[in-house]
């Protein structure tokens, strides 16, 4: 036997260590905390503030449930995964764009009041709940996927694990939109028609580096996508749940082509001297 | 009088997961007009949860695995009970929808030559699932997503169905509200796919959001359909156990796919004592030939940890019965031992187990590179769901159609990791298809609107409602809940059952009384107390089913009646709605399976 006794003990004793030690770095028990949370819907509203019971190991997102099922039945919250999975729980917590469910309340000081409110860069619907539809639709205006013909004649692609990682670190994307939340171009000019925002810049990004894509939407991001309103201040790689390093590895390259195809005089020379136009393929059929 | 919008669509998909995102875009590519209606957001559903992979025979990694040794591993499994119709399809289709999936944008890990990487995973022979890491379902999902929001389908996002209208015996619409305001839609359809998911919500301890109440089951229950299989409710064995806020998380069955072990508090890998008979040749008897299988040895078998969920989960109730669970009640699942066999251990789980990595970190304060997670069983899953036709989907009323979780047969009595997502893509595709078929060959169909009318004021009955008796709704709920676990749970017995039965009709009373504060406008007080009504009646469904089935066999197990029974073996367990609306429960005689899946299934054994 290769995964001998002493194995499977250490495992036991190390597992006894974490469990104590999480249970005592969970601190007290169970205390009371106060919670300011927005309640209100596009005509006004104000933070109103609610205490409850918390104990070990407690979420934002356990709280506000526990709020809602005991003083505020009505209070609208988005979530579904619990988990960190799915996206639909940002919020802004003490100010700081958030998954409601990954954001544990041993990181705050509950002697004072922790604030919840909804994403700013968004409508308001009601309470914690912003309408991000805009999201949605902006998508459409991204040219989807269109795959170079099969590599094997059995219909099927070949591809190199070295690729696959870098498209997917843009592909774990969740939607969360916190990115969009930050964005000063969309939270503070509010330029949603002109700008695609971050969220939108990965899922570009993924789209031109995906190794089985044939299309080159590199002129779209320039003109009708607003890539150079983004001035990489990097607010929204600072708040990506999944840790996408959105501007160094979507946003830059992706400028760096528009600025190689647009803005580079000698590429611009050797493509006229060649003859080459600078939109060259047609859509493949799907 | 209430007033609603119109909608009216040739096929109208209710779910967005990966069944109905497929459904609607081949009923989209078939030329129908198509309505998709999502609970919540479009890509948020439940199918964004799965983690270890898609199963599906491509053989890229061990070319002996073929559409005959899936539909085998799939038959065994759910211990015969499955529909064998649907069984042999979807081992014969899922190569192709996931090869599918690739040409729509999907990047799956990949093999040295570059093909699609499979994974082990528990029941498999061989490694089947094509996977991204440890979030393939959102990888699905959103490649689903992306490719349908170029096709003509109309979506309706944040939109809850609360009952379907039928004209003259066959469906004919849906109504519904939407949660940002909290009006009325009604939609006139040919055919409708529920494609809504599962049941967890009425277990305390589960993996599942709060969209999992069952709606897509009741729906068809009240329009007539016959549901089957309900008391096979899946608890997937590793679920989080600490803190007690995240209990219930599911942990992935990847985790052990790639060397991770179950070991009590004594030390000791329990699952190797206890390997069930018809299991015994295929598995390991020591922990070198279970390494070795992890890390692709054709020549080995598989570890028991590998066993199949119903099993695993009921060996970790038993450790922790017995008192050899871990401090926080559950037992210890370690993959960090694996870097004492790989030199970069630690990076290498990383890499392969990326979101548990960071769903232990964040959550519990635990490094899996670096010590083991606590973990026991959630409930996760119901094999149960409409019974329906294994070709086309369609249940017993004329265009009603279901697909995924909802739909019942795939799995018999317990499902298999990654036969689920295989399951959407395969079943979504069809009943799509079938939909869109069968509307083309109908008129439109009349909706009443009379009894549009009727529903709209029972679904605003409960602002009306206050004063002293008036229930608090998600109290309502959290009992059913709790009642459910503890009665009807992992390890059942009758008379237990019995009581949760008298505990139902309690819970149906107070449920009529609840009251709902505040306005209509995205209110999820006023949405959990429509949601009520739907966990009622499959919380009903599973409890009399499961009385109804006095032996052990997959996802159910029963104190009193421990062993496997053969006469049980022959039928399925089927209810339906009675005149006055109670539930009624019926034997269904499996059909004689086809001479040549009978032959493949005794060649695998």
């Amino acid at each position: 036997m290769a995964a001998p006794k002493s194995v499977a003990h250490d495992i036991v004793a190390s597992g006894q260590r974490a469990a104590a030690r999480s249970d005592s770095s969970a601190g007290d028990k169970t205390r009371s905390a106060t919670f300011s949370v927005w309640r209100g819907a596009a005509d006004g509203g104000q933070l109103r503030d609610y205490t409850t019971a918390v104990s070990e190991g407690m979420v934002i997102l356990d709280a506000i449930h526990q709020i809602q099922s005991e003083s505020a039945n009505d209070l609208a919250v988005r979530w579904n995964c619990k988990a960190g999975k799915c996206g639909s729980c940002s919020a802004e917590i003490n100010g700081q764009p958030r998954l409601m469910c990954m954001t544990r309340l041993s990181d705050f000081d509950l002697d004072k009041p922790v604030t919840v409110e909804p994403m700013r860069a968004f409508p308001l619907l009601r309470d914690l709940v912003t309408d991000v539809g805009s999201s949605f639709r902006q998508k459409k205006r991204i040219r989807k996927f269109t795959p170079r013909a099969p590599d094997a004649p059995d219909g099927t692609w070949r591809m190199n694990q070295a690729d696959a990682d870098r498209v997917q670190e843009f592909r774990k994307c969740i939607e969360c939109f916190l990115c969009q939340d930050v964005c000063h171009v969309l939270r503070d000019h509010h330029l949603h028609e002109e700008f695609v925002g971050p969220r939108l810049l990965v899922h570009a990004a993924q789209l031109e580096m995906h190794p089985l894509d044939a299309l080159d939407r590199v002129t779209d991001l320039k003109e009708s996508h607003g890539i150079g309103y983004c001035n990489i201040t990097k607010c929204c790689t600072d708040v990506c749940p999944e840790h996408i390093t959105i501007t160094d590895n979507a946003i830059i390259p992706l400028k760096e082509r528009v600025v190689d195809r647009h803005y580079d005089p000698i590429a611009k020379l050797v493509r006229l001297l060649r003859g080459k136009r600078s939109q060259p393929e047609q859509e493949p059929s799907r | 009088m209430a007033e609603y919008q119109t909608h009216e669509h040739d096929v109208l998909v209710i779910g967005a997961g990966g069944a109905g995102l497929r459904a609607a875009i081949e009923a989209a590519h078939s030329g129908a007009s198509v309505g998709l209606i999502c609970k919540s957001l479009l890509g948020k559903a439940h199918t964004v949860m799965a983690e270890g992979g898609v199963a599906a025979a491509l053989a890229n990694v061990d070319d002996r695995d073929s559409w005959k040794v899936h539909f085998a591993d799939t038959m065994r499994g759910g211990q015969y009970l499955n529909n064998w119709r649907m069984a042999e399809l979807h081992a014969k289709e899922a190569p192709d929808r996931v090869r599918e999936l690739e040409a729509w944008g999907a990047v799956f890990d990949r093999t040295e030559d570059g093909r699609i990487l499979q994974r082990n995973f528990g029941g498999h022979k061989y490694p089947r699932l094509a996977h991204t890491g440890d979030r393939t379902g959102l990888e699905m999902i959103r490649t689903l997503q992306d490719y349908a929001t170029y096709q003509p389908v109309d979506v309706h996002m944040e939109c809850t169905v609360v009952s379907l209208l039928k004209d003259a015996g066959r469906v004919a619409g849906a109504l519904a509200y939407d949660r940002e305001r909290g009006r009325f839609k009604l939609f006139a359809a040919k055919a409708i796919v529920l494609a809504t998911g599962g049941i967890g919500r009425a277990y305390n301890v589960t993996s599942n959001s709060w969209e999992y109440t069952g709606d897509g089951h009741s729906l068809a229950f009240n329009a007539g359909a016959a549901l089957q299989d309900m008391e096979f409710v899946q608890f997937h064995p590793t679920g989080m156990v600490w803190p007690p806020s995240v209990r219930g998380i599911l942990v992935t069955e990847g985790v052990r796919g790639e060397g991770g072990i179950l070991v009590n508090k004594d030390g000791q890998r329990f699952m190797f004592s206890d390997i069930p008979e018809n299991y015994r040749s295929s598995t390991a008897d020591n922990e070198e030939e279970g390494w070795r299988y992890t890390q692709g040895d054709k020549s080995a078998r598989r570890p028991p940890e590998l066993l199949t969920r119903d099993h695993v989960a009921r060996a970790i109730v038993r450790e922790v019965r017995e008192g050899r669970g871990s401090p926080h009640g559950g037992v210890f699942l370690d993959i960090s031992w694996i870097k004492s066999k790989l030199p970069n251990g630690p990076e290498h789980i990383r890499k392969k187990l990326p979101s548990m990595y960071h769903q232990f970190k964040q959550l519990a304060d635990i490094d899996i590179t670096a010590e083991p997670m606590e973990v026991g069983p959630t409930t996760h899953y119901v094999m149960g769901g409409v019974r329906v036709d294994g070709d086309t989907q369609m249940s017993s009323v004329p265009g009603l159609f279901a697909a995924g979780e909802v739909a019942a047969g795939l799995h018999g009595a317990n499902r298999l990791g990654g036969n689920s997502l295989s399951d959407l893509l395969v079943f979504g595709q069809r009943a799509g298809k079938y939909a869109a078929e069968f509307a083309g060959r109908q008129a439109s169909p009349r909706v009443d609107a009379g009894e549009a009318e009727a529903m709209t004021r029972t679904a605003l009955s409960a602002f009306g409602r206050d004063g002293a008796s008036a229930e608090n709704p998600y109290q309502v709920q959290h009992d059913l809940q709790t009642m459910m676990q503890e009665l009807v749970g992992i390890v059942r017995r009758g008379e237990e059952m019995q009581r949760a039965l008298d505990a139902l009709a309690l819970l149906k009373a107070r449920a009529a009384t609840v009251a709902v504060t505040g306005n209509r406008e995205y209110n999820p007080g006023w949405h959990t107390a429509l949601d009520l009504p739907n966990l009622l009646i499959v919380a009903e469904a599973i409890t009399r089913s499961a009385l109804e089935r006095k032996e052990s066999r997959g996802g159910h197990f029963r104190d009193d009646f421990p062993d496997k029974d053969p006469a049980y073996a022959k039928f399925n367990i089927v209810v339906r709605r009675g005149a006055n609306g109670e539930i009624q429960v019926a034997r269904e005689p499996l059909t004689e399976i086809r001479a040549d899946l009978k032959q493949i299934i005794e060649e695998n054994k």
